[in-house]
């Protein structure tokens, strides 16, 4: 029968037609021109102003823009970014920025702007959070999360044009931190003309859904739940090699990624479980870098509940259970015991800090003293997701609820899905929480502040809802105080303070991992907030 | 003829009708507003509430309230996502395309590979041959679908790497979803290598197309064996045998229409169970079809989603079992007869 023989033609024609359409070479150039990283989630918005999850700064911060200053990734020392340089006054209450000239926005399908970035843009960028009569103010929300909870706004007195490529910030107050907080993912600069344009467009929403910015990639578009897809900002003005593509294909399963990554779909993968870190050591064309994180995971108290008001109560819970077992349980040595809020990646770290230690005879004790009887029943609220910081809350939870009964204690966990979580939280219906903070910059103030100061109790970050008076001072004193072994010596007392008072219990500063196909090059783990993607390239 | 037409006809508009009245009557029986199950919009204030209310006539009886759904829905105003707030037309318009892309190709390996298997192992019958094809088939029928998606991508994937494991396409291409089946969006696409897409493409097919289609290949081989050995023991084949036809006129001329026709009826039972797999193979190979949407729109609790959903897919899956039931009655006049004592 004729049929085989006709069949094997057919199927040869095909088959060369597909093989001869591209040579080898071209096959590799295309598939070397784009990165692809695998994300864990989809972001809220492209304007990490209105959001602090690391999920919103991965896609925006790096990628889209940039900040006045940047950090230096190894020694986290600021550096300048598109604020070419920069001075402070005597007394510390005067900024002065020195612009680069050669920065261009991004040209679109959506936008084509008519001028480089100036200081307009910078004026633009920052009252847009720090001025509620400010047109974009309340556009998208009207919360700024991270500058709310350091209460930034209240403390810049004005933001002037000196002349096109000069800016001014005035401060009210010394804020030795300033310099840090301008440089953290947060503080990107947008576009003011664009923002002119969508407003006499009458869209002014679409500022943060269809971004422009000045960074190494411009916005493509962006699928939820599928990929956000990213284009070379060809007049970039930095010096670096940019790829062609970026595309971020969003995978919520972490095994998922993993499984991506190793097929090569993926180059490289955004938190890869503690479980796979193994796996991934033992694979030749994998690599996983690490790098102690600027987070701290922690249990609080609802110190506004009875009887967690009183540190005595506090402290017998927190002698009551066995960090290192947690450590090695829920965190699998991917992560170091915390004594303070500080991880040793910060310059303020206080290695000889004192720290709580596992004694169940003292804590039944100190809970007796307390008046709390055996048999009394508290809540441990686990969050519902990953972190670095917090890997498996609801492990922990179980953990420490073992621990509790112990010492007498009958504790029930709960959770809800995270947003209802977080809301749950900001009300204050908890009588205890395991959760945790990642920084955004080495700077102490990122950590004591949003997490423990009054002023961070109505923006939702002062989880255990503690106000002390003698803390805040300590914080302000801090921040006025330029020299830095002065200030170190400030927060060894405010560590002293919070030993005594103990709001919360610092259990783990995890490392941060990130996984990688060994072909990218100029990949490096950015300590401080998220990922970036400007200058790594593929090897060919 | 036109009688078989009108009868099909008044029974798809019936089919359809009760599964609206299905699909509406979620939006009671979801937990949650009726207002958002129903819209997908969820009110600013209580102004605009009331004015959403009166606008889709929530306000009214039941039955007003139904017929407006109808009417809503013909006009192609489906509600949005609660997830993501898109128009859900556009959404499942998406969706659906890359379902039946999948599905469509995991039949015509069913139909290239499974039918000419069934005919060898049926003319052969009770041969090595056929005992072998015959166990084969029953081997990988009764594989979990699920299961066997998984062993291909732990075998081709993970292992060899020779195939990807997720998605349509690298997303390194830029195609435009235009009609939604991936390989005319390449036709369609510009500034685009196409053979490479092409090429890439067809990776990504590979072992999805096989794990959903290997089972209903396996059920075609059974299905079409048991029909040829049916047909060759028929006496009309014993006499053209004894009149002294060769065996190749017999197969051609007697044996294959005749092993046909009693197939087509059973593929129409073979699509739902397609369609079926196809879901949950996507959900495995991160396929962007309609399968892995709904799981998406069961995780947050996407009402509207759900509810459009599932009409979606049934319309679907009817309007195909009617089409190929159809077809059987106008290419095989000879059911007519037991047109009124079978369902």
């Amino acid at each position: 029968m004729p049929v085989k023989p006709l069949f094997y033609a057919a199927f040869t024609v095909v088959m060369v037609m597909l093989v001869a359409a591209c040579s080898k070479q071209d096959e590799h150039a295309f598939y070397n021109s784009g990165l692809v990283y695998c994300s864990e989630s989809n972001p809220v918005t492209f304007n990490p102003q209105l959001d602090t999850s690391s999920t919103t700064t991965d896609a925006s911060s790096h990628q889209l823009y940039d900040r006045l200053l940047d950090f230096d990734p190894d020694s986290g020392r600021i550096i300048p970014s598109i604020a070419s340089s920069w001075l402070v006054s005597d007394d510390g209450l005067t900024y002065t920025f020195q612009l680069r000239k050669d920065v261009e926005f991004h040209t679109t399908s959506y936008f084509t702007p008519s001028r480089n970035f100036n200081a307009d843009d910078v004026i633009f960028s920052i009252d847009r959070w720090r001025l509620t009569s400010h047109p974009y103010h309340y556009v998208s929300g009207g919360r700024y999360p991270y500058f709310e909870s350091l209460g930034l706004a209240q403390n810049i007195a004005s933001v002037e044009r000196v002349n096109g490529y000069r800016v001014e910030i005035n401060l009210k107050r010394r804020d030795s931190s300033f310099l840090a907080n301008l440089a953290t993912d947060f503080s990107v600069m947008l576009s003011q003309e664009y923002g002119e344009a969508l407003l006499q467009q009458g869209l002014p929403n679409r500022i943060d859904q269809y971004p422009i910015g000045t960074g190494p990639f411009k916005f493509e578009n962006y699928r939820k739940d599928h990929y956000i897809r990213y284009q070379r900002h060809q007049t970039y003005w930095g010096e670096q090699d940019n790829a062609e593509r970026l595309i971020y294909d969003i995978t919520p399963k972490s095994s998922l990624r993993l499984a991506k990554l190793m097929t090569g779909e993926c180059d490289a993968t955004a938190f890869p479980a503690q479980t796979e870190l193994e796996v991934i050591r033992s694979r030749d064309d994998l690599l996983l870098a690490e790098k102690p994180g600027l987070n701290v995971g922690f249990w609080a108290f609802n110190t506004q509940r009875p009887p967690f008001d009183n540190p005595d109560v506090r402290r017998a819970l927190a002698a009551a259970i066995d960090k290192n077992t947690l450590l090695e349980a829920v965190y699998f040595d991917s992560a170091t015991r915390a004594k303070t809020l500080l991880p040793a990646a910060s310059w303020a770290f206080q290695n000889d800090a004192d720290d709580t230690a596992y004694n169940p005879v003292l804590a039944r004790k100190l809970l007796e003293n307390a008046g709390v009887e055996p048999g009394f029943t508290m809540t441990i609220w686990a969050m519902p997701i990953e972190r670095a910081y917090n890997p498996n809350a609801a492990k922990m939870a179980e953990l420490i609820q073992r621990y509790l009964r112990d010492v007498g204690v009958i504790a029930t966990i709960v959770s809800y899905d995270w947003a209802t979580f977080r809301r749950h939280l900001q009300e204050g219906l908890h009588d205890s929480v395991l959760i945790g903070w990642s920084a955004d910059n080495g700077d102490p103030d990122n950590f004591y502040r949003p997490l423990l100061s009054c002023g961070a109790i109505p923006s939702g970050t002062n989880r255990a809802m503690w106000c002390d008076n003698d803390y805040d001072e300590l914080l302000d004193k801090a921040l006025q105080t330029e020299d830095l072994e002065a200030r170190r010596l400030i927060y060894q007392q405010v560590n002293r303070l919070l030993y005594e008072r103990l709001p919360l219990v610092p259990i783990a500063h995890a490392y941060r991992y990130q996984a990688y196909r060994n072909e990218l090059e100029g990949m490096t783990i950015n300590p401080f907030g998220g990922v970036r993607f400007g200058g790594v390239g593929k090897s060919l | 003829m036109i009688q078989i037409l009108s009868r099909y006809g008044v029974l798809f508009i019936l089919t359809l009708l009760v599964l609206t009245a299905m699909s509406f009557s979620l939006v009671y029986l979801f937990p949650g507003d009726v207002l958002e199950n129903l819209t997908g919009i969820v009110p600013q204030n209580e102004i605009q509430r009331e004015a959403l209310m009166r606008q889709f006539r929530l306000d009214q009886p039941y039955i007003v309230q139904f017929f407006y759904y109808l009417s809503s829905l013909l006009q192609g105003d489906w509600g949005y996502s609660l997830a993501s707030g898109l128009p859900l037309r556009e959404e499942i318009g998406i969706a659906m395309p890359a379902t039946i892309e999948l599905s469509a190709y995991a039949m015509l390996m069913a139909l290239f590979v499974g039918i000419p298997l069934g005919y060898y192992a049926g003319l052969k019958s009770y041969s090595t041959t056929d005992h072998t094809i015959n166990a084969l088939s029953i081997t990988t029928y009764s594989f979990p679908v699920f299961w066997l998606a998984l062993i291909l991508i732990l075998f081709f994937s993970l292992h060899l790497d020779i195939a990807p494991l997720s998605g349509r396409i690298s997303l390194l291409f830029d195609i435009k979803p235009v009609t939604g089946f991936v390989l005319i969006d390449i036709m369609l696409a510009e500034g685009i290598d196409h053979g490479l897409a092409y090429r890439d493409a067809i990776s990504h097919l590979a072992l999805p197309t096989v794990a959903i289609g290997a089972i209903t290949t396996a059920s075609m081989v059974r299905i079409t064996r048991r029909s040829v050995i049916d047909v060759i023991h028929r006496p009309y084949i014993v006499a053209a045998r004894s009149r002294g036809v060769s065996e190749w006129q017999i197969f051609f001329r007697h044996v294959l229409r005749n092993a046909l026709l009693p197939i087509l009826p059973l593929m129409a039972i073979q699509i739902t169970t397609l369609i079926t797999n196809a879901m949950i193979v996507e959900t495995l190979f991160s396929w962007p079809g309609i399968g892995s949407w709904l799981i998406q729109a069961i995780y947050q609790r996407d009402f509207p989603a759900l509810r459009v959903g599932m009409l979606a897919v049934s319309t679907l899956v009817i309007t195909l079992t009617i089409m190929v039931d159809l077809f059987n009655r106008i290419i095989d006049p000879s059911r007519e007869k037991y047109e009124r004592a079978t369902v």
